[in-house]
């Protein structure tokens, strides 16, 4: 089986789903390409051996340093052609899902997002899918002779395995339809850990009162090297960006930890974070729904429990 | 101006899922359906372009069963002018996406939710776009029409971006776009005799066959660590659940 893998770069490197998405590849077996567009080094792309690409294609077009979703599908699905590749593995983002999509149209393949597991072959090409925001999953056969698959994160360890690949120059002609939408500036919140991939997560909600008391949420988070959420409300009223709330309506985290405080978990929250690993919950009143989805509790008034832990957090290193 | 809304009819936010058939059917027991959130948005919006622009007809859309009308009619009493109902129950995004397609000839705008929260594929939009070759682009936050030009905010990681296309165009909408509106009692009483075309599906090519659902396993009790001892818990995220 012919894998193909896009991988994501950000500020000239590698995202690490898009690490997860050629460990995964890997462990489908068989031959693994992986394809990156835009200006990136060529080391950056040379380690991505390591995780099991045998060959890296770069499209070094400085045209496509902006990720136009369009001209990307484009690159993608003639590469899939010219690869043979029977299966493109992406790992889910705001570019890569779209551009999976289109592919999937323009080579007629079997599409799935939010995927989980490894495929199973024994009985047709089923994959494990994350539905109704993480509260259920639906085993799907994929019947088409290809196939695209967007990961969703922690569907496979990007673990090392030792190869080297072969970086190789790769162009595709584009038109002016693949740049019909243009990206005419970009706001980054610039220094920050991306909260869709970050390990660790600390969150904040109504509890923590106003956006005046954020400093001793981001001093935990900056011990523990962890991203920023919040609830609903909180983005609602402006006391946090929009992009840092997190749930059903909002964003999805799979963290190795997630630590909310002052949110009660209310479902559409609880939807957005039901695949973390391990859920810390502080709250000061004991009868908050949130203790029922967490591994471990504290029942206390945050502002008394934030500095402490944080001071816990730092000794511990 | 014609804007085409496609949407999706999901079991509510607070829903608990289940399934029956040994985990091969939803079940719908005390379950109630919703126009899908992020549609909302889409319509909201549709309806304040409609406001802006005299003469702009706004049209709903959803591939679903005969059980989905009353969210339909939600969606006309919420001010949409007409509405088609593909007759056919939404399997997969590509057969939604290509029933959606072989309907939407001669809309200027076609607006979508960000994703559907029961199979939340967050696709459909930018497998319309393509099978349409119209330019796709979501999750969407901010969108206005100048002319033939369209200026939007799509959220990223970490982010937003500015992006500007031309119509004819397809957007996968979320907040802040538009509030979401609530139907009011005229609304609700014009939505009865407002046209519900039902046609059925074009073709029924399935690329993906769901097979069983499952419900993730169960969570472990909590464990309770007083606030007095805070240091515990950094030990035990260390050293138990290994999460440090
Ligand atoms: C269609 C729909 C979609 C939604 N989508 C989302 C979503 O994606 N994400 C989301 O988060 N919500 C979502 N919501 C809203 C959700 O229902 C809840 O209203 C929201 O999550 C509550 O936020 P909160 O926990 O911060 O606030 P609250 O419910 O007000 O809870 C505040 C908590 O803080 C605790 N507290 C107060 N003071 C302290 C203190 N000093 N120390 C410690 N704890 C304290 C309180 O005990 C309480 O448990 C959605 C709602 C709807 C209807
Ligand atoms: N059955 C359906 N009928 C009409 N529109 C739909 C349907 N399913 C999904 N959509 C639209 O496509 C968007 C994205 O859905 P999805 O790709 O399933 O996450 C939704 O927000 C809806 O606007």
């Amino acid at each position: 089986m012919a894998v193909l893998v896009f991988v994501e770069v950000g500020e000239g490197k590698v995202r690490k789903s898009s690490l997860e998405a050629v460990a995964y590849a890997h462990l489908m077996g068989g031959g693994v390409t992986a394809i990156a567009l835009g200006t990136v080094a060529a080391s950056e792309l040379e380690s991505l051996g390591k995780y099991g690409a045998q060959k890296v294609l770069h499209v070094s077009d400085s045209k496509l340093d902006q990720p136009v979703i369009q001209a990307y599908a484009s690159v993608l699905a003639k590469a899939m052609q010219d690869e043979n590749s029977d299966v493109l593995v992406l790992a889910n983002s705001s570019l890569a899902t779209p551009v999976g999509a289109k592919v999937a149209i323009k080579t007629n393949a079997s599409f799935a997002s939010n995927v989980v597991e490894l495929p199973s072959t024994s009985s047709g090409f089923v994959v494990k899918r994350s539905i109704y925001t993480g509260k259920a999953f639906s085993l799907v056969e994929m019947k088409n002779q290809k196939k695209v698959i967007a990961l969703k994160k922690n569907a496979a360890e990007a673990k090392e395995v030792g190869g080297s690949a072969q970086v190789v120059a790769y162009s595709v002609a584009l038109n002016d339809a693949d740049f019909a939408t243009k990206i005419t500036a970009t706001e980054k919140a610039s220094g920050d850990i991306l909260l869709p991939e970050a390990e660790i997560v600390v969150s904040g909600g109504r509890g923590m009162k106003g956006p005046e008391h954020w400093g001793i949420l981001e001093d935990l988070a900056k011990a523990l090297h962890a991203a920023t959420g919040c609830s609903k409300p909180v983005s609602d009223m402006n006391w946090r960006p929009h992009h840092e709330h997190v749930g059903q309506t909002g964003v999805k985290v799979a963290p190795q930890l997630y630590i909310a405080i002052g949110i009660s978990g209310a479902i559409q929250h609880l939807a957005g974070v039901n695949s973390s690993k391990c859920i810390v919950v502080i709250n000061k009143d004991p009868e908050a729904p949130f203790f029922k989805a967490a591994d471990y509790g504290i029942v206390g008034d945050a502002f008394e429990v934030l500095p402490k832990l944080t001071e816990a957090v730092k000794s511990m290193k | 101006m014609k804007i085409l809304v496609c949407i999706s009819h999901v079991p509510d936010t607070t829903s608990k899922i289940n399934f029956t058939d040994g985990g091969t059917k939803f079940d719908t027991n005390g379950v109630q359906f919703i126009i899908g959130p992020y549609d909302d948005y889409a319509l909201a919006r549709a309806i304040e372009l409609k406001e802006a622009t005299p003469g702009t007809i706004v049209t709903v859309l959803n591939v679903g069963l005969a059980d989905t009308e009353p969210t339909i009619r939600k969606a006309l009493a919420i001010g949409a002018d007409d509405a088609i109902r593909v007759n056919s129950e939404p399997t997969d995004s590509f057969f939604v996406a290509s029933q959606i397609a072989a309907n939407a000839q001669g809309y200027d705008l076609i607006l979508m939710g960000r994703e559907s929260i029961d199979y939340n594929g967050g696709v459909v939009h930018a497998m319309v776009g393509e099978l349409l070759g119209m330019p796709s682009l979501s999750p969407v936050m901010k969108l206005d029409i100048e002319g033939t030009k369209v200026k939007m905010s799509r959220e990223i990681e970490g982010g937003k971006e500015q992006v500007e296309a031309s119509l004819p165009l397809v957007a996968g909408c979320q907040e802040p776009i538009a509030e979401w509106k609530i139907p009011n009692m005229r609304g609700i009483m014009s939505a009865r005799t407002k046209p519900l075309k039902v046609v059925e599906a074009t073709s029924s090519d399935k690329t993906v066959v769901t097979k069983k659902f499952e419900l993730p396993a169960p969570k472990g009790a909590v464990k309770m660590i007083s606030a007095d001892n805070v240091a515990e818990l950094v030990t035990r995220l260390k050293t138990e659940a290994k999460v440090l």
